[in-house]
């Protein structure tokens, strides 16, 4: 309970700190902005005359490859250089209440502009008869993907005091994560790598695992994907955050 | 109260802090001198948890940091070197925030960080954004987030440091007052403070102990009976007096 208490109190000085800071609004703007424009002129939503969604999610994990990295970058980078981490971290918190605390605030951001992109399946039942079933999938998978770049980002923001490096960092990540089951990428190694090889790879990218919840199939091992991924970076996080006192 | 017992802190090839040890009890205020980077803020870091040490123990009121580390900064207040607080968050929040994070909610939460404001004169900042203040209300905002609590030990590093003569005036007399039923543990370079508000001093040099004692007994083995005499005696490594040597010559 106390435990619970401690992550809830951070995150929400998390979260403020996003409304207190230009941060939240260019971010929700450019966001949105982007979003339409990819989705209106690039994957023409309006002359495809299709009612679903897909020329919208289609373009999340790129959207997401630049954006959320900018939000996660002062997660633990910017404690680090203020010197509010010894704060922090000497507080009665310990260092994974810390992390989920910021890690669900980061993710409650990205949920709540994903949230604004509403006038979007509004359209599309406006305009025709979508598919509800497959435009909630496509928002849950949008949703599990923006938590793992978050993780990814914080991780990356906890093993630099240097914004920028964050960001670089965690681009160059998640371009790996989403490249991984890109069939550009997956079409050079079928060629000359055994199946088994191919499939390994495919299967740690984002990609394989988005679109399945694109096409509105619910699949246990994608939640478990997701679900492992952001374990894995908050627990790398965690093991960062312990050797700098360790050192 | 705190134990501190046979603390090292290797940095790489550095030994930042080798094999100290002391141990204070409620109403000493303990004075942390020693020359920069002889290890007092290592030391610090390490009771309250921030470092963790090389080899070695430190227990707060029964709880080893190491083993139960919630629970024994439950009981220390801590004022970190350069005062680092949330420079986006305004004074009462900032206080609010901590109240909440050491387990206050509601209306206690509220009344705790409105104490913290009265008590360090911050009333007519309270509503400013952190960032807009002047380095000494940091200072003393800072000093607010660690006695929020009351907190049965407090430990602060250079907690005069960027005040004006007036507010150091203050918050000696403050740190003398909590000293009574506190332990307190406190690091400075100004000798006088150390005669006008600790009990007990402790002279680190080069990561060693190498003093304790009290002010007055430390002042009777000099032979001018000034401070800074005998700091100066004990601390000056060779390199240093090795310069003033060639510096007379």
């Amino acid at each position: 309970m106390e435990a619970l208490q401690r992550i809830w109190t951070v995150a929400k000085r998390e979260w403020r700190s996003y409304f207190d800071s230009p941060v939240a609004y260019v971010f929700i703007v450019i966001f949105l902005g982007l979003a339409g424009f990819f989705t209106f002129s690039v994957s023409q939503f309006y002359e495809a005359g299709r009612a679903d969604l897909r020329g919208f999610f289609v373009w999340h994990p790129w959207l997401y490859l630049v954006l959320v990295p900018a939000v996660a970058m002062r997660l633990w980078a910017e404690e680090r250089r203020s010197g509010t981490m010894e704060l922090l971290l000497t507080l009665p918190v310990t260092p994974l209440q810390a992390i989920l605390g910021k890690f669900f605030a980061a993710w409650g951001f990205i949920i709540l502009a994903l949230a604004l992109t509403f006038p979007m399946p509004a359209t599309a039942f406006y305009l025709g008869r979508p598919d509800p079933g497959v435009i909630f999938s496509g928002y849950l998978g949008s949703v599990l993907l923006a938590g793992a770049y978050v993780a990814l980002g914080m991780l990356t923001s906890a093993l630099t005091r240097n914004q920028v490096i964050s960001f670089i960092l965690a681009v160059v990540g998640g371009l790996f994560l989403i490249l991984a089951g890109f069939p550009p990428v997956t079409n050079l190694l079928v060629r000359w790598a055994p199946a088994w090889l191919v499939e390994g790879v495919a299967a740690f990218s984002f990609m394989t695992h988005f679109e399945t919840l694109q096409r509105g199939i619910l699949d246990l091992r994608d939640f478990f994907y997701f679900f492992s991924m952001m374990a894995f970076m908050i627990f790398c996080t965690q093991a960062v955050l312990q050797s700098r006192a360790a050192k | 109260m705190i134990q501190v017992k046979k603390l090292w802190k290797r940095f790489g090839h550095r030994e930042a802090v080798r094999g100290i040890s002391f141990e204070v009890k409620p109403g000493e205020v303990l004075g942390f001198l020693g020359p920069n980077g002889a290890g007092k803020s290592t030391t610090m870091r390490m009771i309250t948890g921030f470092l963790t040490p090389t080899a070695g123990t430190v227990v707060v009121d029964g709880f080893d940091v190491a083993v139960a580390p919630v629970k024994a900064r439950q009981r220390l207040g801590y004022l970190p070197e350069n005062a680092p607080v949330y420079g986006d968050m305004s004074v009462l929040n900032f206080l609010r925030f901590i109240a909440e994070m050491r387990g206050f909610s509601g209306a206690a939460r509220d009344t705790r960080a409105e104490a913290a404001v009265q008590k360090c004169f911050l009333d007519t900042v309270r509503h400013q954004t952190i960032d807009t203040l002047s380095r000494g209300y940091r200072q003393r905002v800072c000093f607010a987030q660690a006695i929020l609590h009351d907190p049965p030990a407090l430990i602060m590093d250079e907690p005069t440091e960027g005040l004006d003569p007036n507010q150091k005036h203050v918050v000696r007399d403050m740190i003398r007052q909590m000293g009574s039923q506190k332990v307190i543990i406190l690091s400075t370079h100004i000798l006088e403070e150390v005669e006008a508000i600790c009990s007990r001093v402790i002279i680190i040099s080069n990561g060693v102990l190498v003093a304790d004692s009290t002010p007055a007994e430390l002042k009777r083995r000099s032979p001018t009976g000034r401070l800074d005499d005998v700091f100066r005696q004990l601390t000056v490594t060779d390199d240093v007096s090795d310069l003033t040597r060639k510096e007379v010559a």
